[in-house]
């Protein structure tokens, strides 16, 4: 595409060295983790040519609307259109000499100037003013230089996608198995879906793949968050349900965990820790999706926990609260982390107080739990560059029909990026 | 907890005896004693960095604590399953700019800044900031009944978490 993403070509094969698969053993090497030839590889593999998440409609609702954003590592921004209502999603650099056009992390406008010589875009990405303009005689090609939108850009029930490949395949069919899922959690709000406003914007000292894995880990949850469950413990929760469930890969390198666990869910699972005077709502939201979606699908609604890894760095973990993650590699060992909490629209003021406390005490930066994750991530990485131990062993459920608490969904992923990476 | 209705507007000095007691009880990780300095309707917030004026009843924030899950945090920060706190970090709260404003409704308004050190397995993470208290006299001490922390950082990536309690 451009000149610096070209590459030797004999990058064929990393995939298969590094992912290795027998019948009961899964083993990945940890030069995935720590090297920063493979992370170039990745960028070009992988984040160039895969469908990553952009934003929410929710959260550029107004013509005008804009939000900044890093996708696959490079300075974007995602406008609604003024005229024609569109999402658009272009690369924020001007077309003149590249200096970013957007510098606000969020806003309305109904043009966007570069400040530095004051060229104007619409909110369409049209070339819309060039001072002093009389000095190319003429000649400058206004349609050409234009706002570069992104090779391709979709959304599927609101949540916008694009990829840097023009070849890709088609969002829809892009997810695969995974559409099926975030069906099931949208339908289940009473209303449209909504970013929540307050945005979680951390990091990790460890490698991007490890978040993925642990996203999607049902093993560590007693052994990590014991302090969380001491806390739903002491909130009068019932740990006795434990985590069970079952482990799908959805194609793609997409995968989920579907399991009930202890906790209270806002969407319509009332928990004592939630409060007496929340159990009335709670209640009649489950009464709501039981009419519309009949009783089995309104338990897995209301009852089962999802975890879903939608390749290559989204997540949509539909847990004691809705949480939608998304993550860059930095280097080898850093990543930047950006995680929102996603609610029904207008909903009740006590059960969003709920949703709210859900969020911020589990997967908050400043929670219960998520500081342990941390910890347990840098720690793998700090461990990575001891040496002497090559492979990590991913084989976890392989001699059973996987459980939530096995290792499948992190096969699903590995798979897929042994396909990617041995790409040439 | 109902404070008198009468409130002498303390002196900086006496705030700032306060702000410096809970800033060496946080370094000293003696949470126990440091939760003694709140009243039992406390109330302990760190809205998130992108919506620093975030209100917790309808806006995600880092920190939304009353006095019972400020217990549950100290307890946790005790115990030695807080993985990312233990063993604990080296802390240094600094805390300076202090501001006493008039009390309004038996409570005293107060400003300032603060910087937090953490020093740990080798890394050095900071955060910057404003507090923003309420303080209540209660049997004639002074005793913190809200605490809002609003960090002046883009993101949390420097420091990647709130493990610690600012």
């Amino acid at each position: 595409m451009t000149l610096l993403n070209d590459r030797p070509t004999d990058l064929a094969g990393t995939g298969s060295r590094l992912v290795v698969e027998e019948t009961e053993s899964f083993r990945v090497h940890r030069d995935s983790m720590v090297s920063p030839a493979i992370l170039s590889e990745e960028h070009a593999k992988i984040f160039d040519h895969n469908w990553l998440y952009v934003g929410h409609e929710s959260e550029i609702a107004q013509p005008g609307d804009y939000v900044r954003r890093r996708v696959g590592g490079r300075p974007l921004f995602m406008v609604r259109g003024v005229k024609s209502g569109d999402v658009n999603v272009f690369h924020n650099s001007c077309t003149h000499r590249g200096a970013v056009v957007c510098r606000q992390d969020q806003g309305n406008a109904k043009v966007f100037q570069c400040f530095y010589h004051a060229w104007t875009f619409d909110s369409e990405g049209k070339l819309a003013g060039v001072p002093d303009r009389e000095a190319y005689g003429g000649t400058l090609d206004w349609e050409r230089l234009g706002l570069k939108s992104v090779a391709r850009v979709e959304s599927y029930r609101g949540f916008v996608f694009c990829c840097f490949d023009p070849d890709v395949v088609g969002l829809v069919e892009y997810l695969a198995g995974a559409k099926d899922y975030l069906d099931l959690i949208i339908d289940a709000a009473p209303a449209d879906m909504e970013i929540v406003r307050g945005t979680n914007h951390y990091g990790m000292d460890a490698n991007w793949k490890l978040l993925v894995e642990n996203s999607i880990d049902g093993y560590h949850a007693v052994s990590t968050h014991d302090t969380y469950f001491k806390y739903l413990v002491a909130l009068g929760t019932d740990l006795s349900v434990g985590v069970k469930g079952t482990a799908h890969d959805l194609g793609n390198g997409h995968a989920v965990l579907e399991y009930e666990a202890p906790w209270g869910r806002p969407v319509a699972k009332w928990e004592p820790l939630f409060g007496d005077d929340a159990k009335p709502s709670i209640d009649g939201l489950r009464a709501g999706l039981v009419e519309r979606f009949g009783e089995e699908r309104a338990h897995r609604m209301a009852d089962l926990n999802r975890n879903m890894l939608i390749y290559p760095n989204l997540v949509v973990n539909d847990i004691m609260a809705l949480t939608v993650r998304t993550f860059m590699p930095t280097a080898p060992g850093h990543m930047e982390i950006t995680a929102w909490e996603m609610a029904p629209r207008e909903e009740q003021p006590d059960v969003r107080q709920r949703r709210l406390d859900s969020f911020l005490t589990f997967l908050g930066p400043g929670g219960f739990a998520t500081p342990d994750d941390i910890e347990a991530l840098e720690s793998c990485q700090q461990g990575f560059t001891s040496g002497g131990v090559e492979w990590n062993d991913i084989s976890r459920g392989m001699a059973r029909e996987p459980q939530a608490n096995d290792e499948a969904q992190m096969r699903a992923f590995w798979r897929r990026w042994r396909h990617d990476m041995d790409q040439p | 907890m109902s404070a008198p209705a009468e409130v002498r507007r303390p002196t900086r000095a006496e705030v700032e005896d306060l702000l410096f007691e809970e800033a060496e009880l946080l370094d000293a990780w003696d949470l126990d004693t440091w939760l003694t300095l709140y009243t039992e309707d406390a109330h302990y917030v760190i809205p998130a960095t992108d919506a620093p004026d975030g209100d917790p009843t309808t806006d995600l924030v880092l920190v939304d604590d009353d006095r019972l899950r400020m217990r549950l945090r100290v307890d946790r920060l005790n115990s030695r399953k807080a993985h990312r706190e233990y063993p604990h970090s080296a802390c240094r709260h600094l805390v300076t700019n202090v501001r006493v404003g008039e009390p309004v409704d038996g409570e005293i308004p107060v400003r300032a800044s603060f910087i937090v050190w953490r020093s740990r397995n080798g890394k050095e993470s900071t955060w910057v900031g404003g507090y923003t208290y309420r303080l209540v006299a209660v049997a004639g001490e002074l005793r913190i009944r809200s605490k809002r922390v609003e960090l002046d950082m883009s993101s949390l990536r420097p420091a990647n978490d709130v493990a610690i309690i600012l």
